[in-house]
């Protein structure tokens, strides 16, 4: 559905490449994550991928078409995203907060229909926010809003759902919740997921693939037993770790400088 | 229900801005009074479309700058608006069908510097530097355009006061026609842009991803907002506020949703400047206050109850 093929791209007046040499290929039921520090590439390689960068190499493809020259509606109706931040400045509902998902299908000059609401009411259940709906976004608590985000985003009816960073300042409960939800829904629904996240572990545990970006190249892509190694992992993260394995899962423990070293 | 009640008001504050003035009108001579056909008549309609324009221009600008304290005022265009038409006039370059076109070419750049001057070293737009530049630039504007008043002969700029404070004295059938004529296209470009204006709310990107070509809506509502703004400037001079308090309002009834907000907010505005229209010309009869006074000695105390709304 989304590839990124060999994508090469430098901001301008930019001293090196933000991207270099970077492959994706995310298919339908597969959830990928995107793994790295911070100012490793992860959310330029967003950029590219979703058609807001022009790569200077490369290709980045969405179902066949080069990604910058979808228009934007019709992208959005294929692609859904959760990006990290978004503006609250005016007052409004979880139900129609959700309802501008489905911006992209509607014409003109008709207003929504009992489709659209139909597919809203719909996309809250899946993304168990069916009991938000009547709340004031503001009065959501960071889980609850991020779990209303995703609705919105698949109010879109996408294939391709696109999370960047949705766990962020998420405490633990909150955070496996929306993990398992992505997981279920690329499972049931047959969607094809990217998520961008700095909890390796979760994505070890949760992800068919994973990308490993270390300063906007590619420093491992593949399963994570492929992918999180302890000398990957170290060399990208800067950081002595070790790696266990649960679930047949590798997970990784950083060390303490001086305690846990010989 | 609440359509209906809004469209009451309007309907009950037209009649009242027909049959208050100074000047006493019998009951049975409504229909055939030259000061009501000539004048009263007129003005509340003037006032009316005025007022529409510039809460819809307000509306849709604030969800443009992503800032609910944003209105074309604030934001400097009516200045420039007013001092394009004010130069236009000192130069003898206009008539009436011509003014609305130097007070649109005024807000349009206006707009440029203001938005060059919020482009904080090329990082995005920051809506709350652009409202400070906004309010320099039309701070400027207003001295500019003193300064001409000052400068020329009276009988150019006939009534001054009604571009440095906004009045609707000047108004005829002609004013009425002018504005009549300008408004459509802007209101209909606005409206068409509605869904828009929802999703950028959002914040840019964010709005990309739900389907919206950001750059093409942003210059679209830059340039509709400057005409509403240019037409109701050149027949009316500047007046502040009623951009930033009626969609705030109309949010109260309509939501923040723009396909219902622009719509409530252009009836809200028309009533709250006919309001306005009616209080200065009989609160010191015979004598008349320049409208823009009334708006800003009732928007002022309203925009500092929005604030601190807004900011607690």
């Amino acid at each position: 559905m989304l590839t990124l093929a060999d994508v090469r791209y430098r901001y301008p007046g930019a001293a090196r490449d933000a991207l270099h040499g970077v492959s994706l290929d995310a298919r339908p039921g597969e959830l990928h994550a995107i793994l790295g520090p911070n100012g490793s590439g992860k959310t330029t390689l967003l950029r590219v991928a979703l058609g807001l960068l022009r790569p200077d190499a490369g290709r980045a493809r969405i179902a066949g078409r080069p990604a910058h020259l979808w228009p934007r509606r019709e992208l959005a109706k294929i692609v859904g995203v959760v990006p990290q931040r978004e503006e609250t400045a005016f007052p409004q509902r979880v139900r129609e907060s959700v309802l501008l998902g489905r911006y992209p299908h509607l014409s003109l000059w008709r207003g929504e229909g009992a489709a659209d609401r139909a597919a809203v009411t719909s996309a809250l259940e899946r993304s168990d926010a069916a009991d938000l709906a009547d709340r004031w976004i503001a009065t959501l608590s960071g889980g609850e809003y991020q779990r209303v985000r995703l609705a919105r985003a698949l109010a879109q009816e996408p294939s391709v759902l696109v999370l960047d960073e949705p766990t962020a300042s998420l405490d633990l409960r909150h955070e496996m919740d929306l993990f398992e939800l992505v997981r279920d829904l690329v499972d049931r629904e047959n969607l094809s997921a990217i998520l961008i996240t700095h909890h390796v572990n979760l994505a070890a545990r949760f992800a068919d693939r994973v990308l490993l970006l270390a300063a906007g190249r590619p420093a491992g892509a593949g399963t994570p037993a492929e992918v999180l190694s302890r000398d990957a992992a170290e060399r990208v993260f800067e950081w002595p770790v070790e790696i266990q394995q649960f679930d047949a899962r590798p997970q990784m423990v950083p060390l303490r400088k001086r305690k846990d070293r010989p | 229900m609440k359509a209906l009640a809004l469209g009451g008001l309007a309907a009950l504050v037209l009649a009242l801005a027909v049959i208050l003035g100074p000047t006493h009108v019998a009951w049975a001579d409504l229909s055939t009074s030259p000061v009501v056909r000539d004048l009263r008549v007129p003005r509340a309609l003037l006032a009316f479309l005025v007022g529409g324009a510039l809460a819809v221009s307000g509306a849709s600008l604030q969800a443009l700058v992503r800032n609910p304290l944003a209105d074309p005022f604030l934001l400097g265009l009516s200045g420039g608006a007013g001092l394009g038409a004010v130069l236009a006039i000192a130069g003898h370059l206009s008539g009436p069908w011509a003014l609305p076109l130097a007070a649109f070419a005024g807000a349009l750049a206006a707009t440029a510097l203001v938005y060059r001057l919020g482009l904080v070293a090329d990082a995005e737009l920051d809506p709350r530097v652009l409202l400070l530049a906004g309010v320099a630039v039309g701070a400027f504007a207003g001295a500019v355009m003193t300064a001409i008043v000052s400068l020329s002969d009276a009988v150019e700029l006939r009534n001054a006061f009604l571009w440095l404070w906004g009045g609707l004295s000047g108004a005829s059938w002609l004013t009425v026609l002018v504005i009549a004529v300008y408004l459509p296209l802007p209101l209909i470009v606005l409206y068409a842009s509605a869904r828009s204006l929802d999703l950028l709310a959002l914040g840019e990107e964010p709005a990309r991803h739900l389907g919206a070509e950001v750059t093409p809506v942003k210059r679209r509502v830059y340039l509709a907002a400057s005409a509403l703004t240019g037409a109701a400037v050149a027949v009316s001079g500047v007046i502040g506020f009623v951009g930033l308090i009626v969609p705030h309002l109309m949010r109260f009834g309509w939501g923040h949703r723009h396909r219902a907000l622009l719509p409530a907010s252009f009836v809200g505005g028309g009533i709250l400047l006919v309001a306005a229209d009616i209080l200065a010309r009989v609160a010191v009869a015979p004598r008349e206050l320049p409208v823009g006074i009334v708006t800003a000695l009732v928007g002022v105390p309203l925009f500092a109850l929005l604030l601190r709304r807004w900011t607690t």
